[in-house]
């Protein structure tokens, strides 16, 4: 188990290693970072000591030792355009980002299990057709259409719910959130939703799919056979054993909705990451990029990693190989 | 009153085009502490019967006529039938319980399912349960998880699952099928004991007549849906009275006596034309490969053969832990002979017959195949040469040919791959041949793989073996998947295309009495090493290892 943790942890590093490098590369070679600094009428010898200064005249490998043991202090130096540094323009937005985030994500999971445990048990059923149009709509509309849809009718004509920003919110000192509040929550909703939707119906065909499978085992005949109760069977015996390849995509689809929620959180003007990173491909802000490029691949790693122990609590069988 | 009688039953598959009758107008009854065998091919409606008792027929079936009475009461009026009153065993010990609980979860939950108990009663009664079907130490083990079983432990768990509820009656379904022949007779054993000291009611349905010799009280005889005979077991298996049962039990493979060729299923009553014989036409087949160098000495020698799984990985290799799947074997193969490898589950055979044919590469020792070290070709075009005429036929007919190309594509892709024909109305000619020898027909090429059953397959299989025109054949349990009817054909041509084509033969089986029938001499391999390699009637008449006497005197026996 730990073996298995130290190794995972090590994977994870050299990942994060190889992404650093192509974030430094980015930062050092998309254009003169010192150019983008100064204004026009710098003078030479100015511009030669703020080089200086910046480490830039080291050999390259220093340089990138330099950037990764700054990095790792949480120093990914400012912002071309604000001027603030690129830790606390992040750190602001993070929260924003990840609450959508997980309440998305709660929603397609909370939705999506039963629909997909419900359609893969009765596949005949015109509840089962119905929900299976229903999540080939959501996959096929697009996002940004979905949220404007939404922003349309409960925003607009029904007046029922905020179309912008995130409402209220309480700063915890490290971490400001909106859950705490009525109006916090009166936001989310909506742009959770739209963010939800192609996860919840991805995650609805993924249980049906896998559930359709595991009714056909001998272990579901068997335990139909001793007379074990239907709701035991189903959402026991049957989902429990459908849930590795739900934590793998699940997973992953996780990661992209916060690291990629770039298009709900611009209809909405949801201050989060991703109305940071549009900003900054605009002003060619390039060190909120390439801290955005890490941040990504740090918020994927452990994911993935989570994942990876969730199913050693799931499966039993992979405990053994993994000792 | 009977436990179970079932009267006039039918089952009917309905589908749009017509309705399948599964099973036809069958009578039957179980008393308690009776076994009833029911037995029949593929296809018979045997596991049908004990579906429809559990009322766990799959959609579109359903009774269509007839009455199922437990005590004298209809079992569909029956609230809590299933696992109270009747429980079930199934085939696979390996696919019947849930991978993701343990052992006392899966039993404390059907028994407080059934019965009013607190959960440590229920966890102290799953723990004398898998005690009384024979799990030592079941205080510890009872809170492993399936896989930390073996196949013959994981089938107790699963009658001890079916015990859980106090049945009257237990339907088990083929419930030795995937198992080794010593664990078999043990199961067998558990069975039977069963029956006898709790009364219980046994329904065993089974392919394997050797099985309802040693087990069953009575025997019913099933054939297309319909019940041909039923009666005490001796007089079924020795005075059958209708024709299919009698030819049923002559095309069980004898494990006391050598004969000449396998008895076939001769019963054909509704006109069906009998297997044709091979007539081989084209001398294609016969001719060889110019790159062939006719060598004397054994075909296939192993030196010293050893291949070991790593089961425990670390970083430094003294921590590291091995199992020897296969340990310094040494035999011969000669020419022309069949080579029999015996042995039960993980005894290596297999691993054996992977390495010979290339797929793994051998840890230590070396196979010379007609006079080449395998491991020392350098070029690939060699070793494409060698590999042409070495080819295997798998266990599994449903698994090993790929569904989505047409069979005639199939058995031309190895043609194509070594390049042994030069146009394509050759390969097709071809491809029609072989069809033909392997006793398909060569309009069988435009069909796809489902179209044909498991015995149909397999010839497709062995057309496709034969379509390198190989001088060696591995055979991997070639018939274990099959009918015992169907397996004699498959096996009959097996041994015409030998005489044939001069093949050369190695037959992996853990059936003795088709080996003995197959092979010229036998080599039995325990936990990776050869037990014993002996002329076959040397062996089973004379057996000079221990470990060949058991097996030996396991072969159940009619």
């Amino acid at each position: 188990m730990i073996r298995f943790l130290i190794e995972r942890l090590f994977q994870a590093a050299v990942v994060l290693i190889v992404v650093a490098l192509l974030a430094f590369v980015m930062f050092r070679f998309a254009g003169d970072p010192v150019a983008q600094m100064v204004s026009l009428d710098t003078t030479a010898e100015d511009r030669a000591a703020l080089r200086e200064a910046m480490g830039l005249n080291n050999s390259l490998p220093v340089q990138f030792g330099q950037f990764v043991l700054r990095a790792v202090q949480g120093d990914f130096g400012l912002s071309y355009q604000m001027g603030q540094p690129v830790a606390t323009l992040l750190a602001e937005r993070l929260p924003a980002s990840i609450e959508l985030s997980l309440v998305a994500f709660g929603i397609a999971l909370i939705v999506g299990i039963p629909m997909g445990v419900y359609s893969g048990l009765y596949p005949e059923s015109w509840l089962s057709r119905a929900f299976l149009i229903l999540s080939l709509a959501g996959i096929s509309l697009p996002t940004f259409f979905i949220g404007i849809m939404l922003i349309l009718i409960f925003g607009v004509e029904l007046n029922l719910f905020p179309t912008f920003g995130r409402g209220e919110t309480v700063d915890l000192g490290w971490w400001t959130t909106g859950l705490l509040t009525g109006s916090g929550w009166h936001s989310i909703i909506l742009p959770a939703c739209t963010l939800g939707l192609f996860q919840m119906t991805f995650i609805m065909r993924l249980v049906r799919a896998e559930i359709l499978d595991v009714m056909r085992t001998d272990y579901i005949k068997f335990a139909r056979a001793r007379g074990i109760a239907k709701g035991r069977i189903n959402y026991g015996h049957a989902l429990k054993n459908t849930l590795v390849p739900v934590l793998t995509i699940a997973g992953l689809q996780l990661g992209s909705i916060i690291a990629f929620g770039i298009v709900t959180e611009s209809v909405f003007q949801w201050p989060g990451i991703g109305l940071l990173f549009i900003q900054a491909i605009s002003t060619v802000d390039i060190p909120v990029m390439s801290t955005y490029l890490l941040l990504v691949a740090l918020i994927f790693v452990s994911i993935n990693l989570i994942v990876d122990l969730l199913y050693l609590l799931v499966d039993p069988r992979l405990r053994v190989r993994s000792r | 009153m009977s436990l179970l009688a079932i009267k006039n039953l039918t089952v009917e598959y309905p589908s749009r085009k017509s309705t399948f009758t599964a099973v036809r107008d069958v009578t039957l009854s179980v008393e308690r502490g009776e076994i009833l065998g029911l037995v029949g091919e593929s296809g018979a409606g045997k596991s049908t019967i004990g579906t429809a008792v559990m009322g766990l027929l799959d959609a579109p079936g359903r009774v269509a006529g007839g009455e199922i009475l437990i005590d004298g009461q209809d079992a569909r009026s029956i609230a809590n039938l299933r696992g109270a009153r009747v429980s079930m065993i199934f085939q696979d010990p390996l696919t019947s319980l849930n991978p993701l609980y343990t052992v006392a979860q899966q039993l404390t939950e059907t028994i407080r399912t059934h019965r009013r108990m607190t959960r440590a009663e229920a966890h102290d009664e799953a723990v004398s349960l898998l005690d009384q079907v024979g799990i030592a130490d079941a205080e510890t083990r009872i809170t492993q998880y399936p896989h930390q079983f073996s196949g013959g432990m994981r089938q107790r768990v699963v009658i001890a699952l079916a015990l859980c509820s106090q049945p009257d009656l237990i339907i088990a379904d083929e419930p030795t099928t995937a198992l080794d022949v010593s664990v078999q007779a043990q199961i067998l054993d558990l069975i039977r004991d069963l029956a006898v000291s709790r009364g219980v009611g046994v329904i065993l349905v089974t392919h394997d007549m050797g099985v309802i010799a040693q087990t069953a009280d009575r025997v019913a005889v099933m054939y297309h849906g319909a019940l041909v005979e039923e009666g005490k077991t001796a007089q079924i298996i020795h005075d059958p009275q209708h024709p299919y049962t009698q030819s049923l039990l002559a095309a069980v493979p004898r494990g006391e006596r050598k004969l000449d060729r396998f008895p076939s299923l001769t019963y054909q009553p509704d006109g069906a034309p009998a297997p044709q014989e091979m007539t081989l036409t084209d001398d294609w087949l016969r001719s060889k490969g110019k790159d062939e160098n006719q060598g004397t000495g054994p075909l296939v020698q192993v030196r010293g053969l050893g291949m070991r799984f790593l089961t425990r990985n670390a970083i430094l290799p003294k921590n590291r832990s091995y199992i020897d799947a296969v340990k310094d074997l040494n035999f011969d193969i000669n020419r022309g002979e069949v080579l029999g490898l015996v042995g039960e589950s993980g005894s290596g055979k297999s691993t054996v017959a992977r390495m010979i044919a290339g797929i793994h590469a051998p840890d230590t020792g070396s196979i010379t195949f007609d006079g080449q070290d395998m491991a020392k070709i350098a070029s690939s075009h060699e070793r494409q040469a060698l590999r042409r005429q070495i080819q295997m036929i798998f266990q599994d007919p449903y698994s090993s040919l790929n569904p989505r190309m047409r069979v005639r594509d199939i058995v031309a892709e190895p043609i194509h791959h070594n390049r042994l024909s030069e146009t394509a109305s050759e390969t097709s000619r071809i491809v029609g041949d072989l069809l033909e020898v392997v006793g398909l027909g060569a309009a069988a090429g435009a069909k796809f793989p489902h179209e044909f059953s498991g015995g149909q397959r397999q010839r497709i299989s062995i057309a496709r073996a034969l379509a390198t025109r190989p001088r060696f054949l591995i055979c991997d349990e070639p018939t274990s998947a099959l009918d015992v009817s169907i397996q004699a054909q498959i096996l009959n041509l097996l041994k015409d295309l030998r005489d044939a084509l001069d093949l050369t033969i190695l037959f992996i089986s853990h059936d003795l009495p088709v080996v003995r029938q197959m092979c010229d001499r036998v080599a039995v391999m325990r936990n990776g090493q050869l037990c014993e390699l002996a002329e076959t009637e040397a062996l089973f008449e004379a057996p000079r290892d221990p470990y060949t006497r058991e097996l030996i005197s396991l072969m159940p026996s009619l």
